[in-house]
């Protein structure tokens, strides 16, 4: 009978072991997704024809390294969460879920009030490419954050009714790769979109 | 208010009644329907087909699923070749043939959309799914239920395609929906949409079934098959889905930039604001290219399988064939721009392009004088599959060379766009991936249903495709080095008449090629009992899907096989040459963890085609209800936190003996 559960734990942990690996792989084409954004973005803002309308007219740093801050502290918080699952505390980890979600929220919600007032400033996406590629971009990262705040919330239901620990593990491993490889988008948003384009 | 929510931009108008052709088309589809639901429901087959193939995340299953999709495509796209064939042989001077130019220009987008993403596709996942776990001796692949929602996607995909026949109309661009004709100036209509929807859904089918199949090869190959020790077949494969992650992608960003330019008036690739329409080729291309390679590195793969097998020889020059394929996977990233060198990027970046393109002639080379060597001095037995090999090698070759002829800059600048590239890309993908697919399907037909094709229809079907194949495209390499352009409804020079009726011709060749098909399809299936594979070895083969039952058992292998050599199989056969099949036996059987069958992946697809198609009508409700299907399902189905189960050792036991007992009663009889 023990070594039947232990043929059963080394075939979980092989399984997920696997999964784990194909989930990078998800990530793999996720990065190749922003690649292509981001070449389109820098071929289109080289060859604006209207340099009245640029960014750096319309953008506030100062919110944008708001959003930054946001975005890193719910990557620590999550850390923390993780922490907890491996230790089976449920409830802290759902504790530290709760306040990524937070501080996710306040990162779209800021990004999406950024959008609405260049709107109504003008730097509109139907204007001009440049302001396309710049609302694409920005908005897939924003998409991509959003889906991962209603993963959070999923989460955060799901957790009590997970038997299986290994299961737990699996799936804040996933989101916890997934939230941080848009941390490291974000950062290369930063860089490219924001400190290039608005200097 | 409410109706426009509802239904958007769709009316009855959107249904084209004038037209005899689609009305034809649309009678016969509904029709076909209509006799397999009522065959369906008259043998009370519904909740078999549900259970056993609609939930099934069964590889073996879906594989077949992937093979019927794309051969009920076949017959659309071939039909899409009729009517162009037709046209294009009687439109000569004052006579304007008999279709109207807009029709004439979606029947050639439709066909170059369906043949690639529709046939070829499916076709290769279908093969993939059959060939490959039992190669590399696995129980299912590494996501099975991700398995069944790549399919069930790709499925939508060609089913939304195939609405745009008869509820408004289809793009008229050409296969790659080229900018600024595809922007909503100069296509107004909802036949772009269609496209961009149809491609988006099947194209993320064809990436999740991509990373799939990579974790599957890269993971789960049973122990003692290091990587030099997996059938060739498993390295083309998997240096194809290495193409898909990576080339996939960049589909998805390149169409949906074009969505967001029709639908929120952006402007990537308008010519005006600051767009760029050269930026669509590059990117576009950036997949295509890719996307070609991803289609021929299989079929690679399979006749190296099929030259091994039926030359009784180890394949010649096992690792330079790896690496020549390598090569090709690297290479096919740095050769995009050739498909416009007129671009005017000027003579540097063309002659990079063009000497990166010929580089690729020689690692298939390689290949080639690999498959080649590995039948010098074999025992060559003359199959069905293995005669396709072989007119596979003059015609690919031919259609090679006329591509390395157009890797030359400048003479590209003077057939580009003519139907010379027509005939070359039609050489090479006919008698490179088709010949290929067909070649493998009959080779692993007997595996996945349980009897082999019958060989002289087989052999029928295979001179009158590649007599055809001759008849229907030497004349176009001579028309198009005259100058007669690609895509032609019409042309007023009655010179090329007369190679334009060959061609026609010749398209009847493969139609009757395609009717011998048909028929052998059916009349293996009455005689079934008589090519029966009872010994699960119907080829003396090499590779370990030979050694299990045909079809295989559900969990495939009982006892998972240990390798030590390439061709395990083989090599197993040759030690034990002339005793009996009781060492075959396994001492004892332990119970196997099994995937569940789930819904899951079938209504995750069915909301995500309600979400493009009322997209491409701009019908709102339909659109939230599809978006908010798909999440609330992803979201449900997360909550199943145990989708496997056990099958007993009884069960196993009885299913194996019972194999073993067919085998020796086969013995017997010979």
């Amino acid at each position: 009978m023990q070594s039947n559960s232990l043929t059963e734990t080394m075939h979980h942990a092989e399984a997920d072991s696997n999964d784990v690996f194909g989930f990078w792989l998800y990530i793999l084409t996720d990065c190749i997704l922003f690649a292509t954004l981001f070449a389109t973005y820098l071929v289109l803002n080289y060859s604006n024809p209207m340099q009245s309308i640029q960014l750096k007219q319309y953008a506030d740093l100062h919110d944008v390294l708001t959003e930054t801050f946001l975005l890193l502290a719910s990557n620590f918080t999550f850390c923390l969460s993780i922490l907890n699952i491996y230790q089976k505390k449920v409830l802290k980890t759902q504790f530290w879920l709760i306040l990524t979600f937070i501080l996710g929220a306040g990162f779209i919600f800021m990004e999406v009030s950024e959008f609405i007032h260049f709107a109504q400033e003008g730097f509109r996406w139907d204007v001009i490419a440049h302001a396309s590629s710049f609302f694409t971009l920005v908005g897939t990262h924003g998409l991509h954050v959003s889906f991962g705040l209603l993963w959070i919330l999923t989460m955060i239901i799901q957790l009590p009714f997970i038997k299986a620990q290994h299961i737990a593990i699996r799936r804040m491993t996933y989101l916890g790769l997934f939230w941080n490889f848009l941390d490291i988008v974000w950062i290369f948003v930063f860089t490219i979109v924001y400190l290039l384009g608005a200097i | 208010m409410i109706s426009h929510l509802l239904f958007g931009n769709l009316t009855l108008d959107a249904i084209p009644f004038h037209s005899g052709i689609i009305m034809g088309a649309f009678a016969f589809m509904m029709l076909a329907t209509f006799a397999i639901l009522f065959v369906i429901t008259y043998y009370r087959k519904w909740s078999y087909i549900w259970y056993e193939w609609v939930c099934s995340v069964d590889h073996k299953k879906i594989g077949i699923m992937y093979l019927i999709l794309g051969s009920v495509m076949f017959l659309r796209g071939i039909s899409d070749m009729v009517l162009m064939r037709a046209q294009q042989a009687i439109a000569a001077g004052q006579y304007h043939g008999y279709l109207p130019a807009d029709h004439f220009d979606q029947i050639f987008t439709a066909h170059g959309v369906i043949m690639i993403f529709f046939v070829a596709m499916p076709f290769m996942f279908g093969l993939m799914n059959v060939a490959i776990p039992l190669q590399i001796g696995a129980r299912d692949v590494a996501y099975p239920y991700l398995n069944s929602l790549s399919f069930w996607l790709t499925f939508v995909g060609a089913m939304i395609c195939n609405a745009s026949l008869v509820i408004g109309d289809f793009a008229a661009t050409g296969w790659l929906a080229y900018p600024p004709l595809s922007e909503t100036y100069y296509s107004p209509t909802v036949g772009v949409d269609y496209y961009i929807m149809s491609l988006q859904i099947a194209g993320v089918g064809t990436l999740l079934a991509g990373i799939n199949f990579i974790v599957t090869i890269l993971k789960m190959r049973c122990p003692g098959m290091t990587p030099m020790k997996m059938p060739i077949f498993v390295w083309s494969v998997l240096c194809s889905m290495i193409l898909v992650v990576l080339a996939f992608p960049v589909l998805t960003v390149t169409l949906a930039l074009l969505a967001l330019d029709r639908y929120l008036g952006m402007h990537f690739f308008t010519d005006f604001a600051g767009g760029n329409v050269m930026m669509y080729i590059n990117l576009i291309w950036v997949w295509g290219h890719p996307e070609v390679y991803i289609l021929i590195l299989p079929a690679f793969g399979i006749f190296s399988e099929i030259v091994a097998t039926f030359s009784q020889k180890t394949l010649f020059g096992y690792t330079t064939m790896v690496w020549a394929i390598g090569v090709i996977t690297f290479l096919s990233f740095v050769v995009w721009l050739h498909h416009f060198f007129t671009m005017g990027a000027g003579a540097d970046v063309n002659t990079f392009f063009g000497i990166a393109t010929m580089v690729i002639a020689i690692p298939t080379g390689v290949k080639i004088f690999n498959w080649l060597f590995t039948m010098y001095k074999g025992r060559i037995r003359l199959t069905t599959p293995m005669l396709w090999v072989t007119a596979f090698f003059t015609t690919f070759a031919l259609g090679g060379m006329t591509g390395v002829m157009m890797a030359i800059p400048p003479v590209d600048f003077q057939v580009h766009n003519s139907v010379f590239l027509v005939a070359h890309f039609h050489n090479v993908i006919i008698g490179g991936v088709l010949f290929g697919y067909f070649a493998g399907f009959i080779y692993w037909f007997p595996k996945a249903f349980g009897f082999k094709l019958d060989e002289k229809w087989g052999k029928a079907a295979f001179v009158l495709w590649v007599l055809g194949f001759y008849v229907a495209f030497m004349p176009l390499y001579v028309v198009g080095l005259e100058g007669f352009m690609r895509r032609n409804d019409h042309y007023s020079n009655y010179y090329f008449q007369p190679y334009l009726i060959v061609a026609a011709l010749g398209g009847g060749l493969i139609l009757l090629g395609i009717l011998c098909q048909g028929i052998q399809l059916i009349v293996s299936f009455t005689n079934r009992e008589l090519l029966r594979d009872h010994t699960g070895d119907p080829w003396d083969g090499r590779t370990l899907e030979w050694s299990l039952a045909s079809p295989a058992p559900l969990y495939n292998f009982a006892v998972i096989p240990k390798v030590e050599t390439l061709d395990a199989l083989w090599a197993y056969k040759q030690e034990h040459l002339g005793e009996s099949i009781a060492h075959l036996k396994p001492q004892h059987y332990a119970p196997i963890h099994l995937p569940k069958n789930t819904p899951a992946g079938c209504i995750i697809a069915i909301f995500a085609g309600i979400l493009g198609f009322a997209l491409v009508w701009h019908m709102l409700i339909p659109a939230l209800i599809g978006f908010l299907g798909i999440i609330g399902s992803v979201i449900i189905k997360s909550f199943y936190f145990d989708p496997e189960y056990e099958l007993d050792e009884a069960t196993i036991k009885k299913t194996e003996l019972a194999h073993f007992k067919e085998i020796a009663e086969c013995k017997a009889i010979r």
